[in-house]
């Protein structure tokens, strides 16, 4: 979808090189006008690194960027057309909440009564209208956010930049914010480029989302795609929960492929229009709520299907993640079942014997 | 009632509870009585109605209005007071502009510029002093100057020892800087110059307040080396009691010296504060 709209940021080529290891590494993408992009990734990859030189606090050593049609290399971090909201937020400790949100105002010469009204304005947008005569010591650390939100917002920038904004919050607020941050962006329209490690977040908040693993973009996909589709094993395992079965690829026929699993009966059968040659090494990767457990074997003759031993149960409030023992040369196989009943009228238990079903559309065969 | 007041003080002394332990009551003790006797002695005396420090002979004000009388010791006092501001102006600025350098920049030599500058911190005050005197003598610096440039080799050598604690305590306070904070302001627009007035010096201040309270006192109290760069026009303060003390200790001295501790501690006390006050409401400072 985000794709159409005219790109606000292009990233060409950018590498950013310290000494003989590169941070980033030949990155080039685009963000659409009005996106909420995420740069998901483990700490190290490189992610952080991207979104400083887009911000101007680091210099790429090759490529270029370009924001808003305007190329970036030679502008000064106070002079190009995006804000930043740091992961420490950064407020300003000796100033007021009103100060520290109008200091962009001030320091590019906007007129004392204007730098009021606008101040006042970004902060009624994150909900502290009433907090402006604050200190910032006087704020929890969910309201020190929203300060370091609006002074960003104030200055009216083209991208937004957020450095793992959500990360120092606890578990509740976090998830709440996620909401708030989405509506605020599609209240002032500004593109949004977020920085995480979090995939939940990224999940949740993202249009679309671009995986980097050792400075490289790995898969840059919407969320859904991202996580039914991924195209490498990295990202497959990055993004939420994954059992991955190492095979060989028997045959593919009328866009099925049969991966012969060593330790599995049956070979599995996925179904895939873009696959890897026969004989080649692969990987079928299967999310465990697409898999089922019953007491007998599925009646449909073309569901995979596997006989295996309950070892462990990881109780987790709405779901159960059961861990089955299929093979002795496998490991655990994880499948997560909602608990729909009261745990008290559990369907299985530990060292009971099961069939794990799942059908040829679940799941994906990786060969990278 | 009596009877929870008896359990309560018959409670074993808990793990922390340093200040119900007779050794740590005793060290306390201790402590006072050798930090504070001299200077109550020196206090009390000061009233005292006896030409000696000796034997106490009644409460009088006399010794003080002698003290204000005296001319060359009152010249003495102005003398090392005007010293003390001048260079602790000029020491706070050099010392926080050395922290800021060492702080910020990587340049060749670094930690041999940091050493150098912390040596007057170390060498022993007598040297500094023979160093000041061979120095300013060689350069033929003048010493027929109208006050208060007749004070300038004095203020030169104080500041000389005193900037590099500035630059010390200022150091440590920037090793705490979150470097987000620059990063922060530069983003929302500021120049190099106004992240500087606007984030630095704020977050350096109680640093500079510190810094500038140690030069101070420093330089005040110093003998010394100020008695190596001092001609016979230029005594200060402390160089004054010395030869006044060669004499004979007289409540005088005692009287000076009170009105001298008395003028640190207000100093002090305003300077905390003012820090407080930076601290609650910083615009009502700054604006």
């Amino acid at each position: 979808m985000s794709t159409e709209t005219t790109p606000i940021v292009e990233i060409n080529g950018v590498s950013k090189r310290f000494g003989s290891f590169a941070a980033v590494d030949n990155v080039t993408l685009s963000i659409g006008q009005g996106e909420f992009f995420a740069l998901l990734g483990p700490s190290g990859c490189g992610k952080t690194t991207l979104l400083r030189m887009l911000a101007g606090l680091e210099l790429p050593t090759e490529g270029r960027l370009i924001i808003d049609g305007q190329d970036m290399s030679g502008v000064p971090a106070n002079q190009r057309p995006v804000n930043m909201v740091f992961q420490s937020y950064a407020v300003f400790p000796h100033m007021s909440v009103l100060d520290n949100v109008g200091y962009g105002l001030k320091v590019s010469g906007v007129q004392r009564p204007e730098i009021r009204e606008r101040a006042q304005e970004a902060l009624a947008l994150v909900k502290l209208g009433d907090f402006g005569q604050r200190m910032p010591d006087q704020l929890s650390g969910g309201q020190r956010q929203r300060v370091a939100l609006a002074r960003a917002l104030v200055k009216r920038p083209k991208v937004l930049l957020l450095d793992e904004p959500l990360s120092a919050l606890d578990a509740k607020l976090r998830e709440q914010m996620r909401l708030e941050l989405v509506n605020l962006q599609e209240t002032v329209g500004i593109t949004f480029v977020i920085v995480t490690h979090d995939q939940d977040e990224a999940l949740s908040m993202a249009s679309r989302i671009a995986v980097m693993e050792a400075g490289q973009v790995r898969q840059l996909a919407p969320p859904a795609e991202l996580y039914e589709f991924p195209k490498t094993r990295f990202v497959a395992d990055f993004i939420g929960s994954v059992n991955m079965f190492e095979g060989r690829v028997e045959a593919v026929e009328k866009d099925v492929i049969r991966l012969a699993c060593p330790g599995l009966e049956r070979p599995i059968e996925v179904e895939q229009t873009d696959t890897p040659p026969v004989g080649a090494t692969a990987w079928a990767a299967l999310r465990p709520e697409k898999i089922e457990i019953s007491k007998e074997p599925p009646s449909d003759p073309t569901e995979n299907a596997t006989p295996g031993r309950i070892e462990e149960i990881t109780y987790l409030g709405e779901v159960s993640i059961y861990h089955v023992r299929v093979s002795e040369a496998l490991p655990l196989v994880k499948v997560a079942m909602a608990n729909v009943d009261r745990v008290t009228r559990r369907p299985f238990t530990w060292e009971d014997e099961v069939y794990l079903s799942w059908t040829r559309q679940c799941g994906v065969v990786l060969d990278r | 009632m009596n009877l929870a007041a008896l359990f309560r003080h018959r409670e074993p002394i808990g793990p922390l509870e340093y200040t119900r332990r007779t050794w740590m009551r005793l060290t306390l003790l201790a402590t006072f009585v050798f930090l504070y006797a001299p200077i109550v002695t020196l206090v009390a005396f000061s009233f005292n109605d006896s030409r000696r420090n000796i034997v106490w002979r009644g409460f009088s004000l006399k010794y003080y209005e002698k003290a204000l009388a005296n001319d060359g010791l009152i010249e003495a006092f102005v003398n090392s007071l005007t010293i003390a501001f001048v260079q602790t102006i000029i020491a706070t600025i050099l010392g926080a502009l050395t922290a800021l350098l060492l702080w910020r920049f990587r340049f060749p030599f670094r930690g041999g510029y940091e050493g150098a500058m912390a040596l007057p911190i170390v060498i022993p005050e007598i040297c500094m002093g023979v160093a000041m005197l061979a120095f300013f003598s060689r350069v033929g610096w003048p010493t027929d100057l109208p006050w208060p440039l007749n004070l300038s080799a004095i203020t030169i050598a104080h500041v000389s020892f005193s900037f590099p604690f500035v630059a010390v305590v200022v150091r440590a306070r920037l090793e705490g800087f979150n470097r987000e904070f620059s990063e922060a302001a530069q983003d929302l627009g500021a120049s190099e110059w106004q992240v500087f007035r606007d984030v630095m010096v704020p977050f350096m201040r109680p640093g500079l307040v510190a810094g500038a309270l140690l030069a101070f006192t420093l330089s005040l109290d110093d003998f010394v080396i100020t008695f190596f760069t001092s001609g016979p026009d230029t005594v200060t303060f402390p160089v004054k009691v010395y030869s006044m003390v060669r004499f004979s200790v007289t409540p005088e001295v005692n009287a000076a010296s009170t009105v001298l501790i008395a003028l640190t501690v207000v100093l002090t006390v305003l300077a905390l504060w003012l820090q407080s006050r930076a601290k609650l409401k910083p615009e009502e400072v700054a604006g």
